[in-house]
């Protein structure tokens, strides 16, 4: 079947299997790798990407629900060389270590910022529940939020 | 990680849908938000021929007010359930569910006629729309028709729903005033499903006696139910600690629980005791008089 | 070129250099590698915990469109060797990287199916028909030990393994001498390392050139690269194993595994490339667990609490197969298990024993973690047992500071240590005697509050070389390269493999200082053969105590070359010269100096030639350790423990780690938080769960509980710094201390607060159900 769908702005179309994962085309079609499988049963959040705005995991979508939506991913979130916040949050607080599952901590957090400009430490960790982090034990994930949530709230309001 | 092959079917309307389970029968099955389905898909724990897509039908996620009841499309997703000022203010305990449903990504997507079809026995809606009497509808081939969430849930991920027909929507009665409520749940550290979730809706009348009590319990047993033993316990009585500690207690009665590597029967038996007692105590200190 | 002002890097918070790629989607993770022509392969395993294979049926699986190649175990009968174990074993299985004739834990691999993308190959094996007969399973190590249990290898007639013994001093006499003998038993339960990314490969085989690539997500890429050579039988010299970015190891991915050799194998007999991508449910079943061991203790001690001696029998889960440390992690565990303290004698006899599950191998703490759950859950059976105050116990039984460098009982030399220091600190921070007011407050208001402590010492960067096996490849070594590239940039090659602690960025730290240069300047390379010299790779908390070590040695030797070109131009001795913000300047006047570049454009153009100088400027350095590191720390932590359900709450939790010197104390940071959250998950949360007929019922993350951001505390980091005596950087490593220390801090906070019911050893996790239970069971009695 023939999906079109925009990706980090950028409209495609491609012919996929009926059963292509939509994590799968975007890594293996759309050629963006950023976006991670991490699990089999849709609960560690390494793939999670913004669709419509809104942070889903993309190896519970199939390629074909996504007709016509908008996607974000990690290769989308820095405008003009710029990092968004939440980026700049992750590194400057030392929010990863591996990396791994990073792309999805990052989208994530920018669904989470933009229903709850001001979390605390609590809320954010309840936010997270959807992503798994072997190496960091999250504290610096929290200080990472809580820097972009600063920053998005000082700066002019950006959209991803 | 590799579903197997099926064909796949966009639905624009209910009725194309509804021509589509006809047409495809028993190797049909219906895709909403996917949350339930494709997981087991993934594992290939599920092998459907012909998946019907019914995301797109724009009717099915709606939330509205009609004839004093709220009927909640079932596309309608998770989070739109748990931040809808309408649902807030005049359902909460089904906001509260579906804000305790696993993770924000899940409700992002999952649906609430998605969860309600799959009936899995640790899912967190279930308790609720049994404590709030909700009503679901189901459209078929032939017609449409209303069951009542009591006779929803049949059996372990079993339905009252019939091949060939879709649920469309579940309303339900806004809560009355003097009405205090909570979802309670201790979760599966793993998965976050609920080991046990109690849904517990309490109304005092006019003396602060409790004029309707009602539980609905999920995670214990092979579906979700309403403990009629706690209810019919309270009802009438004064809210106090130990009649309510005393009707708790029945939480499990003639229930045949569940047992896995979370929790013991036993175990999961005491558990609801706890959480019925404490979402009771819990409802009532909730209560705006 | 201009002077620069170049500020003090080691010992400040640098932000992580690698990061930017990884932010923005730009790392390249082992899934991540695309290649021309190139085809997934994807596994069958067995569903059977033990069972004889009668036959196997591949042929529809062959036909299906798009599929290239289906092989079971026979297919490579006499093509490639046996998986091996670098530790010596009495008894060795041979273990075909798929299964032959018989499979003996659920998740061994039994036919691998090639096709053009990993859909269809999962179809084929979806047609592939296995007539199994079930044979017994046995999972239960010590029951594997009685007679007529069912043998996993019939050619050895005992499931035991190996058997090792250890004692030093008057065992006996100390059981005579004490007041009593504290016996209990622990159990170490089996954990799943989950690194958030699952293991994965993918080979291509150069026909022409006889060469094979292998991108791995490994923690030792060229530890990879010799064993895959003897298993394949290729020279050395032609293989090549790349380590892209590794999504996380902690131990699991210091292995030689089946899908490595498998696919490197089908790409050369391809000839085409192939990629394999773990999926979690096999991560969960056929990547290597951890820890798995039954221990029983004896401590005899004094009325004052003084511990005399230590003895310990070991029962330790091998799996079925041997991996490549299987035998070898649960010596770490006998050899430290009498932590901080001074112990007349200690005794411990261990038995590696086979059972129908997954081997066990590194992760994260090895052994470590073991160790010191037996030493700190002994200083509180102690407390217990004589009403002392478990803070108490472990400052009369610590190892005092003036006795360091010390020797302990199992022959081992503590380097430096101020454990007392340490403990008092965290007692400090946690506001000891005001939480154990609170805890009598809330006692008496029929609340469970629970203080836990945690006094740890650990070992790292082992070496020398001889303390390794002689059948280990690698050593206790680490290498370095430096290269002053000729436009003043600096390359520098490690041989150690990091993946996620960052020593892109703390080893350019080192080098920037120690060059006067900029940080920006300095690009780390690792974790390609091809490209950087032998190394040993990343694991046992070595990177920056042997490989940082290394590196320095190497940057001496540059800077000294660097020095005799310098002296040349500025006509002064190279001992007067030193390295000053971007040149070379007289220590004594550093305004009389030269850019550092003119000294390159010497090596390098070489237009003047200087005696006993050669032209370039690469230097390499090969670092052994005279000895190992000992970092030690103390972990306090509160918690209060709900009686109704057996909920566990975290109240604070304080950690005072000592990792001798710091070059980054942001990386150290997430280190000791990382560790501290993994330990956590052993003591409350993580157990692999096999049934008795060897079936894995924590199969998925469903089941298997990582710890999610809730789940766990908000940590309160503290330090003191006793630097290492052994190696030039004074550094001791921090990869695993959290882990070691966290463990027993939440384990006896939980028996603390229980203490009022009585309830004194109760087995990890302690989840809700297991507490509840022992409560229970105690307000029954």
């Amino acid at each position: 079947m023939r999906v079109t769908l925009t990706i980090n702005g950028q409209q495609r179309s491609d012919e996929v299997e009926d059963r292509m994962l939509l994590v799968h085309y975007l890594r293996d079609v759309a050629q963006l790798t950023g976006t991670h499988v991490g699990c089999e049963t849709s609960l560690c959040g390494a793939c999670t990407i913004l669709l419509n705005g809104k942070a889903v995991k993309s190896c519970t979508v199939l390629a074909v629900q996504a007709n016509g939506v908008q996607i974000t991913t990690v290769e989308g979130l820095a405008k003009n060389g710029e990092l968004h916040p939440v980026q700049e949050g992750f590194w400057e607080e030392h929010g990863l270590q591996c990396g791994f599952c990073t792309p999805g901590m990052l989208m994530l957090t920018v669904d989470l910022l933009d229903r709850n400009p001001d979390p605390n430490e609590a809320e954010i960790r309840h936010a997270l529940d959807g992503n798994l982090c072997r190496c960091t034990g999250y504290q610096h994930i929290i200080n990472a939020v809580q820097y972009a949530a600063r920053k998005m709230r000082g700066a002019p309001r950006r959209t991803a | 990680m590799y579903p197997a092959s099926f064909q796949y079917h966009r639905a624009a309307s209910v009725k194309e849908a509804l021509g589509m389970l006809q047409q495809f029968g028993e190797d049909a099955k219906l895709l909403s938000g996917g949350h339930s389905l494709l997981p087991m898909m993934k594992l290939r724990l599920a092998q459907p021929a012909h998946l019907v897509d019914i995301g797109g039908i724009a009717d099915l996620a709606s939330i509205r007010e009609e004839g004093g009841r709220i009927v909640i499309g079932g596309a309608t997703i998770h989070d739109q359930v748990a931040s809808s000022n309408v649902v807030r203010s005049k359902l909460g305990l089904l906001a509260e569910c579906a804000a305790a449903i696993g993770d924000i990504q899940v409700r992002n997507r999952g649906t609430l006629g998605g969860s309600l079809a799959h009936s899995d026995p640790a899912a967190d809606y279930p308790a609720g729309v049994l404590a709030l009497e909700g009503e679901i509808k189901l459209e078929g081939g032939s017609g449409s028709r209303t069951v009542k969430a009591q006779d929803f849930f049949v059996d372990l991920m079993t339905t009252a729903i019939k091949p060939g027909e879709i649920l469309t929507s579940a309303s339900f009665t806004p809560h009355p005033a003097r009405t205090g409520y909570i979802y309670l749940k201790h979760r599966q550290p793993a998965s976050g499903f609920a080991v046990v979730g109690v849904a517990a809706m309490v109304t005092l009348d006019a003396k602060g006696n409790c004029e309707r009590v009602r539980v609905g319990i999920t995670g214990l047993g092979p579906k979700a139910f309403r403990a009629a033993a706690v209810e019919s316990a309270l009802a009438g009585k004064k809210p106090e600690a130990a009649t309510i500690g005393q009707a708790a207690s029945h939480a499990a009665d003639g229930i045949d629980a569940l047992s896995d590597i979370h929790a013991s029967a036993e175990f999961r038996s005491e558990l609801a005791r706890v959480y019925t007692r404490r979402a009771i105590q819990q409802a009532i200190s909730r209560i705006k008089t | 070129m201009a002077a620069v002002v170049v500020p003090k890097f080691v010992g400040t918070r640098v932000k992580r250099r690698e990061d930017p790629r990884l932010i923005s989607g730009n790392g390249t993770y082992v899934d991540d590698v695309r290649l021309p022509g190139m085809l997934s392969a994807v596994i069958l395993r067995s569903p059977y915990g033990h069972a004889k294979i009668n036959s196997i049926n591949v042929d529809a699986a062959r036909k299906l469109p798009g599929v290239v190649a289906v092989l079971t175990g026979e297919d490579l009968k006499g093509k490639v060797g046996t998986l091996t174990t670098a530790a010596p074993a009495e008894h060795v299985p041979y273990h075909p990287p798929l299964a032959q004739g018989r499979v003996r834990f659920v998740g061994e691999a039994v036919v691998v199916a090639v096709a053009t993308d990993a859909y269809k190959a999962q179809d084929a094996l979806d047609l592939v028909e296995i007539d199994y007969d079930p044979l017994p399973v046995i999972t239960d190590p010590e029951k594997a030990l009685e007679p007529g249990a069912p043998i996993i290898h019939e050619e050895f007639g005992t499931n035991i393994s190996t058997r090792a013994q250890v004692a030093s001093g008057e065992i006996d006499g100390a059981m005579r001498a004490a007041d009593r003998v504290i016996k209990f038993r622990l159990v170490n339960q089996r954990l799943a390392p989950v690194p958030m990314e699952t293991r994965g490969t993918v080979a291509q085989w150069n026909q022409g050139s006889g060469h094979l690539t292998l991108w791995a997500s490994t923690q030792g890429p060229h530890l990879l690269r010799s064993y895959l050579a003897e298993i394949l039988k290729l020279p050395e010299n032609r293989m090549r194993v790349i380590a892209p970015e590794v999504g996380g190891g902690f131990g699991a991915k210091l292995n030689v595994y089946a899908e490595e050799v498998l696919t490197a194998y089908l790409a050369m007999t391809l000839r085409q490339p192939v990629k394999w991508i773990e999926r979690r449910r096999e991560n969960l079943a056929a990547t290597t667990h951890g820890r798995d061991m039954i221990v029983y203790v004896e401590a005899p001690v004094k009325n004052d609490g003084t511990l005399l001696g230590l003895k310990a029998r070991f029962i330790c889960d091998a799996g079925a197969y041997l991996q490549l440390l299987t035998p070898m992690i649960p010596g770490f565990a006998g050899m430290m298990m009498t932590g901080c303290y001074k112990v007349p004698a200690m005794a411990f006899e261990q038995l590696v024993v086979f059972t129908n599950k997954m081997a066990p191998d590194a992760y994260r703490g090895a052994g470590r973690p073991e160790a010191c759950y037996i030493a700190e859950r002994t200083m509180d059976m102690i407390a217990t047992e004589l009403n002392l105050d478990p803070a108490e116990v472990r400052r009369k039984n610590f190892i005092p500071k003036e006795a360091f460098p010390a020797q302990i009982p199992s022959g081992l030399v503590y380097d430096s240590g101020d454990y007392a220091t340490a403990l008092d600190k965290a007692l400090k921070n946690i506001d000891y005697q005001k939480v154990r007011a609170e805890q009598a407050e809330a006692r008496k208001q029929g609340r469970y509050l629970g203080i836990g402590l945690c006094s740890y010492v650990e070992i790292c960067g082992i070496g020398p070389s001889a303390m390794l096996p002689p059948t280990m490849k690698g050593g206790g070594w680490e290498s370095a390269t430096i290269r002053m590239e000729p436009d003043c940039k600096v390359t520098v090659l490690t041989g150690v493999s990091p993946h996620g602690q960052g020593q892109e960025t703390s080893f350019a730290q080192m080098v920037a200082d120690d060059l006067g240069i900029g940080i920006d300047d300095i690009n780390v390379v690792h974790g390609d053969t091809a490209i950087v010299q032998y190394g040993t790779g990343t694991f046992g908390s070595r990177g920056t105590s042997v490989g940082g070590a290394a590196l320095m040695m190497a940057t001496q030797k540059l800077q000294a070359k660097m020095k005799k070109i310098a002296s040349t131009m500025m006509e002064v001795p190279p001992d007067q010269i030193v390295f000053h913000q971007g040149t070379l300047a007289l220590a004594s006047d550093l305004t009389k100096s030269i850019p550092m570049q003119r000294v390159v454009d010497g090596a390098y153009g070489y237009k003047v030639p200087i005696p006993g100088v050669e032209p370039g400027l690469n230097e390499s350095a090969f670092y052994e350790p005279i000895a190992c590191t000992f970092p030690f720390g103390t972990h306090a932590c509160v918690v209060e423990v709900d009686p109704d359900t057996g909920v566990v709450k975290f109240l604070r939790y304080v950690a005072v780690d000592d990792c001798g010197r710091v070059i980054n104390p942001l990386l150290v940071e997430g280190q000791v938080h990382g560790g501290i959250a993994q330990g956590i998950a052993q003591a409350l949360y993580e157990e692999v769960i096999y049934d008795e007929n060897g079936q894995l019922l924590t199969a998925t993350l469903m089941d298997y509980a990582v710890p999610k951001a809730e789940m766990l505390p908000h940590y309160e980091l503290d330090s003191t710094v006793t630097p290492s005596p052994i190696n030039p950087l004074g550094v001791k490593g921090v990869g695993e201390a959290g882990t070691i220390g966290s463990t027993p801090c939440v384990v006896n906070a939980v028996h603390d607060a229980l203490k009022p019911l009585g309830i004194k050893n109760l087995d990890m996790p302690l989840k809700p159900e297991r507490i509840w239970r022992a409560i229970k069971s105690a307000r029954k009695a």
